[in-house]
């Protein structure tokens, strides 16, 4: 543009094109928006995602009850003092993703498991009381997980998410997707 | 290059008056009237015509379908039930659509061999073949969001592994999976999004088939021989060779096609899939659509999750590069016996890795062959391991390095002067000595 002759002034110019491009870029990115954040969660996917409450007490010892958060499996394992044992015990050459299984229980309530429930691999279910040491298995491709659930045997690279959650009534039941208790939402 | 067709030129007078204003008479003339082909092309070229037939059968099928279905968790597994079952020939039209899903594939991947095989992908035709491969891509998301809005068991565990995908994406996957899935994980809103990105896909698809089509009809057909048109003598018209051809073909096919539909129109299916799916248990054992068993298969044959992936869709991604990693000059593998070799071996590979998409393949492969020598264990899982593990390897390695080596180091047999001359040397042989004309009738 600045070698058109009939332009005499070229700085102008290149300033109106590179404004007006410049806006209507801006305009199209506006435009963008609504439909870019109409894809992620709606209104109701987040408020049917709210922190959900378990009763603990009808979960016997060596059960494995599931239950969904935000549509996503979670398994609450009540582990029973043979399954806490051998959790502690696992030597980390048999982990591929070593972690104290210490820091996957809440102090004092080792007797609970809670884990997100699929697969790390490609997120098959997994199958409880199974495996090598007795944690779970997937159906899928074979993978491994100890009673912390974490990883024995690939393909899964990690071990099972533990979600964010707290006992309450003194320990008779959880409170899912909260880090403290008196965290509201 | 040289256009050779007849020009068309209308004598009504009506038409004539549309014609200057819009020709697009004279465009469905000259494209599928008088376009030439060469006179050699033989049965693997009436793929595309039958992609064509496979295409417009699905969209008729499932707009069928599209009015009995009602997406949602709560809802489609049960509208899919009711058009099997209460809808008038609801069962035989989502048969078509079904198992048409199967016949579509199946012409894919003639279609996809003939271009491996005869080097279609080459010079002139890379645009041509990286288009083809888009459309591939666009075909295997089609028949993934189909199988997936049914939402039965095998739907969700498909759904639930694909999806995954999104989340090994670095820093960005867990919001990348949210606003792909419009949620926590796959739920009513991911299956209703995919119904829609169902409806909506194979209408993309019919517009790459014109710019295909466009790009085709530039460049002209590749044929047996692999050498160009030179000369009107090399070719002959569309109508009434190739389209009558064509026909022949697609008959054959529809046949075994409606053979299906009609009397086996569960085989190619899991019975699992006929029940609602559960987020909270998989089924026993999870296999995709036996054309998607090559990739799964990849996909699992890879311990790393990030790189199975890779590997996954690198399986289809890699054709793209075909026209660069072959360096040869001659085209059709009839002149090039190494390559023709290696591709063989290829197909036997992905055929191979279909077929281990049956089985179960975990553990650790070399100790169970071992296992299985030694002191006679059964061919387990982990023998399979190996074997899916080796396929790929093939798999991959035809395309790097051996494509390359061999395109360079191979030297061709002598290819024919002309499609013409090529044409001429397959000509049936008569018993009793031909008289002249057999040749001179073959010039259109
Ligand atoms: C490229 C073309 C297409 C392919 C490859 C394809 C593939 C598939 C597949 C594999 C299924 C699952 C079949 C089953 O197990 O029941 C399916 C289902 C479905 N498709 Fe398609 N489809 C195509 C085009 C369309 C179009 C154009 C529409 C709508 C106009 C459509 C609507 C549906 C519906 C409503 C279902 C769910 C009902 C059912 O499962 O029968 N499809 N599709
Ligand atoms: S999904 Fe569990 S091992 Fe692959």
């Amino acid at each position: 543009m600045t070698d058109n002759p009939h332009d005499d002034n070229p700085r102008r110019r290149d300033f109106l094109y590179i404004a007006t491009g410049v806006v209507g870029a801006a305009g199209v990115c506006a435009g963008a928006w609504p439909f870019i954040s109409a894809l992620g969660p709606d209104a109701e996917t987040i408020a049917n995602g709210a922190p959900v409450d378990v009763n603990l007490e009808p979960i016997a010892e060596g059960q494995i009850a599931k239950v969904l958060w935000r549509g996503r499996l979670v398994f609450i394992r009540h582990r029973t003092a043979e399954e806490i044992q051998k959790a502690k015990d696992l030597p980390v050459s048999a982990q591929l993703d070593p972690q104290e299984d210490s820091l996957r229980v809440k102090e004092g309530h080792e007797e609970w498991l809670v884990v997100f429930g699929n697969c790390t691999h490609l997120g098959c279910v997994l199958l409880g009381h199974e495996g090598q040491h007795g944690g779970w298995s997937c159906p899928c491709h074979g993978s491994e997980f100890d009673t912390s659930g974490r990883v024995t045997r690939g393909p899964a690279p990690s071990n099972l998410p533990v979600p964010d959650y707290v006992f309450l009534d003194g320990g008779t039941s959880i409170r899912i997707g909260v880090s403290s208790p008196d965290q509201t939402v | 290059m040289q256009d050779f067709s007849d020009k068309w030129v209308p004598t009504n007078r009506v038409i004539k008056w549309i014609e200057d204003r819009l020709p697009i008479l004279g465009l469905i003339y000259s494209s599928f009237i008088a376009f030439r082909v060469p006179r050699n092309i033989n049965y693997w070229w009436t793929f595309g015509a039958v992609l064509l037939v496979m295409l417009v059968i699905q969209i008729i099928t499932g707009l069928f379908l599209a009015m009995g279905y009602v997406p949602g968790t709560a809802t489609a597994f049960d509208s899919v039930v009711h058009i099997d079952r209460n809808v008038n020939y609801g069962e035989l039209i989502r048969s078509m659509h079904a198992n048409g899903a199967s016949f579509f594939f199946i012409a894919a991947y003639f279609h996809i061999l003939r271009g491996m095989y005869y080097g279609s992908y080459k010079a002139p035709r890379e645009i041509l073949w990286i288009v083809g491969v888009i459309m591939y891509f666009i075909m295997m998301g089609t028949a993934f969001l189909g199988y997936s809005i049914v939402w039965g068991q095998m739907s969700a565990a498909a759904a639930t592994v694909i999806t995954s995908v999104f989340k090994a994406v670095p820093l960005v996957g867990e919001t990348l999976y949210e606003y792909a899935m419009g949620g926590y994980a796959v739920g009513n809103p991911t299956v209703i999004r995919f119904y829609a990105l169902h409806f909506l896909l194979p209408f993309i698809l019919v517009g790459f088939t014109i710019i295909h089509v466009w790009a085709l009809h530039v460049v002209a057909n590749n044929n047996p021989a692999g050498v160009e048109i030179r000369t009107r003598r090399d070719t002959l018209p569309f109508w009434p060779y190739m389209i009558l051809k064509d026909l022949v073909m697609v008959g054959i096919v529809l046949f075994i096609y409606a053979f299906v539909v009609f009397f086996l129109p569960r085989a190619l299916g899991h019975a699992i899939n006929y029940i609602p799916a559960d987020l909270t248990v998989s089924p026993d054992h999870i296999a995709p659509e036996w054309y998607f068993g090559p990739f799964f298969t990849i996909l699992r044959a890879i311990d790393n999750t990030m790189v199975g992936i890779i590997a996954m869709f690198g399986a289809v991604g890699i054709l793209v590069f075909m026209p660069w990693l072959d360096r040869s000059p001659v085209k059709s593998a009839r002149y090039r016996p190494v390559y023709r070799f290696f591709f063989l071996t290829w197909v036997f590979s992905a055929l191979v890795l279909g077929w281990l998409a049956t089985k179960s393949t975990d553990g650790s492969g070399v100790f169970a062959w071992i296992a299985h020598i030694v002191s006679g264990s059964p061919v387990d899982e982990g023998c399979y391991k190996l074997l899916a593990q080796l396929a790929t390897a093939w798999y991959f390695a035809f395309f790097f390095p051996i494509l390359p080596i061999v395109s360079l180091l191979e030297k061709p047999k002598p290819v024919p002067a002309s499609i013409a001359e090529d044409a001429v040397a397959h000509l049936p042989k008569v018993k009793t000595p031909p008289q002249a004309p057999i040749v001179q009738s073959q010039q259109d």
